[in-house]
């Protein structure tokens, strides 16, 4: 009977799927609950911003200036034809600040530093360490999982913030220094048009949601990944795969929530 | 079975029969379907989690390979529980850990991360490390796994002098009989998750059991089958009988 | 890795991040001209506020001198009512007249504001009598076409 074998895999995929969600969520929990630890010890979560943080400052920072080159110079064709160059500040920083700033530094930050926690801590568990620490009395998700929790909450703003910094820098040198855009309504356009509240908190808002959601991703792939090398493995692809889809599908719910409708 | 005090314990069996999950339900880190285990008078399944960290204070164990915190130099490893355990000030913190170290050794590798020892080495400091609060019960889960034979007697003479010298009592999980024959005051032999025979080291060696017989002298076919259970071999062959 | 080293890097880090957040705080948006200076509060009713949006900018003499903080319709006039927060530093004369302008034929729309000569100043709460409302671009066409037709008419 193949149709009544395909329900079955469709009940068996979903018992799986709702299974895991619980686990995460528990898993979730907990690392908030045993947060208090971390934060007594605010040592423990400097050595993991050392590693989320300025590790990832390198590539966040040349991929900002980049796409903000690249925004300088496809805004500056585009609002040519309609003889608005002096909108080309307003187009560069709206779209870093509300868009391209919070989810690109995401992206990046999933596969630069998530995929490294998922390793991590999966191999922690291969090589028993977990289990180890978990005998000496101590908490691993106190321990271990909790500031490096912490440690992409509180980086992944600072991130967002440099690569939107670094790409309008991008646009401007692009759009002023190189093409010749006048520098006065370049800046002074910007500033009449990005909105404190409305734009940048609102961007800030939504790189803050997307740390929480991709540091929990990775450390609960990894700290659920089968203690083999096959398993981590799959575990750090899963992390980046999962991660980057969740950050597009927030982003579209997020900017819905913050800009659609309004005015 | 029972582990008295001071003794030195060894659990051995073929790969498979129990012996680890032995060694976590000692740990509390499972829940036994079945039985209990008591440890200094309780009850690991029935108490909660601060009663669970609570004996896992006194507590320690040697894994497989070690399980060195690899994020942290062999100091920090040593470290590590007396920082989380105790407010002990650095500098007594730094004495005791040299202490343990010279014990093994290794003191001079302390500024060494785990990724640049050897494993015989790597082993040693994990020793160190699990012995670092004194506890009453420490557990090795195969210690002599994948050890050359000079680190091999080192690893199991420091495994004897330890018990010794704390005091404690410790189990060892093996499947090296020569070496564990050698420092140990008891053995107990699993099969299948059961135990079939126990002894002293010189009743195991005298053993007429059919199993610790072709355990002891490792022969190839015995009550431990060469053969996985299958089905007819000529069927398998597909040939007609 | 020492912990000094550890710290001076993750202090720069923090450092470098929050300057980001400051600069595109202050530079790229408009918090510099935010709450700075304390506002007061005037009002004033227009037949028509055209595109008018919250937000939108108040000049006098073309300097910037407040926003529009609410567009309201007042059911008991029908008329738009506007809220305008004005900077504390700017005091205008209670004749002055308010008018809604176009930066350039289609841009922005703001709220210009003309002073008159009356020697008493506006005080907060208090509303503008004076106004003119947007010019729509749509009736501008629709007059210059009738009065094209009238005069070919004749």
């Amino acid at each position: 009977m193949p149709v009544a074998k395909t329900i079955q895999v469709i009940g068996h995929r979903t018992i799986n799927a709702v299974w895991r969600i619980g686990m995460a969520t528990r898993f979730f929990a907990l690392t908030l609950v045993y947060s208090g630890n971390g934060f007594r010890r605010f040592r423990l979560i400097t050595k993991e911003l050392f590693s989320t943080g300025v590790m990832s400052l390198i590539i966040i920072i040349v991929a900002g200036l980049f796409v903000g080159m690249v925004l300088g110079l496809q805004g500056y064709e585009t609002l040519k034809r309609y003889g608005s160059e002096s909108a080309l500040g307003v187009m560069v920083a709206l779209g870093l600040v509300r868009e391209l700033g919070p989810v690109v530094a995401a992206l990046l930050f999933a596969s630069r530093a998530g995929s490294a926690m998922t390793a991590e801590i999966g191999l922690m568990k291969a090589t028993e360490q977990i289990d180890a620490m978990e005998l000496m009395a101590i908490n691993p998700i106190a321990r271990i999982i909790a500031p490096r929790f912490w440690a992409g909450v509180i980086s992944m703003p600072l991130l967002a913030a440099m690569f939107s910094a670094a790409g309008i820098f991008g646009g401007y040198f692009v759009g002023v220094v190189q093409i010749g855009v006048d520098e006065g309504s370049f800046w002074s356009q910007m500033q009449a048009a990005v909105d404190f509240k409305h734009d940048i908190l609102n961007g800030v808002l939504k790189s803050f949601v997307f740390g929480v959601v991709v540091t929990a991703i990775a450390l609960f792939e990894g700290y659920d990944a089968p203690p083999t090398a096959e398993g981590v493995s799959r575990a750090t692809t899963r992390t980046v795969v999962t991660s980057s889809l969740a950050i597009l599908m927030l982003d579209f719910v997020l900017t819905a929530m913050m800009f659609g409708g309004s005015e | 079975m029972t582990f008295h005090r001071g003794k030195l314990i060894a659990i051995m069996g073929s790969s498979g029969c129990g012996k680890t999950t032995l060694l976590r339900h000692i740990g509390g880190a499972l829940k036994p379907t079945k039985g209990s285990v008591k440890v200094d008078g309780k009850i690991m399944h029935e108490l909660d989690q601060d009663g669970l960290y609570e004996m896992r204070r006194k507590m320690g164990m040697l894994f497989q390979f070690g399980a060195l915190f690899t994020d942290m130099s062999v100091y920090d490893n040593v470290a590590f529980q007396m920082r989380e355990h105790t407010d002990l000030p650095e500098e007594l913190i730094h004495d005791l850990v040299m202490m343990k170290l010279h014990a093994v050794g290794l003191r001079g590798t302390h500024n060494l991360m785990p990724s640049e020892l050897s494993g015989g080495m790597a082993r040693r400091v994990a020793l160190a490390r699990t012995v670092a609060l004194d506890p009453m019960l420490i557990m090795y889960d195969e210690p002599f796994a994948g050890l050359d034979p000079i680190s091999l007697t080192v690893v199991g003479d420091l495994i004897r002098r330890l018990n010794d010298a704390l005091g404690a009592t410790s189990v060892i999980v093996t499947h090296d009989v020569q070496e564990s024959l050698k420092i140990v005051d008891y053995v107990y032999f699993m099969a299948g998750g059961v135990i079939v025979a126990e002894g002293t080291p010189d009743e195991i060696r005298a053993s007429d059991k059919e199993f610790v017989h072709q355990f002891v002298h490792g022969e190839i076919d015995g009550p431990v089958p060469f053969h996985y259970p299958g089905g007819d071999y000529r069927q398998d062959l597909n040939l007609r009988a | 890795m020492e912990r000094s080293k550890l710290d001076l890097w993750v202090g720069m880090f923090v450092v470098a991040g929050i300057a980001a957040l400051v600069m595109l705080a202050m530079k790229v948006g408009n918090l510099s001209t935010y709450n700075v200076s304390e506002t007061y509060q005037v009002q004033a009713f227009f037949s028509n506020v055209g595109g008018l949006k919250p937000k939108a900018s108040i000049r006098s003499a073309g300097v910037l001198v407040g926003r529009v903080t609410g567009i309201s319709l007042d059911t008991e006039r029908y008329e738009a009512k506007v809220t305008m927060s004005l900077d504390k530093r700017y005091q205008f004369p209670r004749d002055t007249i308010a008018n809604i302008q176009t930066a350039g034929l289609l841009g922005e729309q703001y709220i210009g504001l003309a002073p008159g000569g009356d020697s008493e100043m506006l005080k907060a709460g208090e509303q503008i009598k004076k106004t003119q409302s947007a010019m729509v671009l749509e009736d501008l066409i629709g007059k210059f076409i009738y009065s094209k037709a009238d005069a070919t008419a004749q």
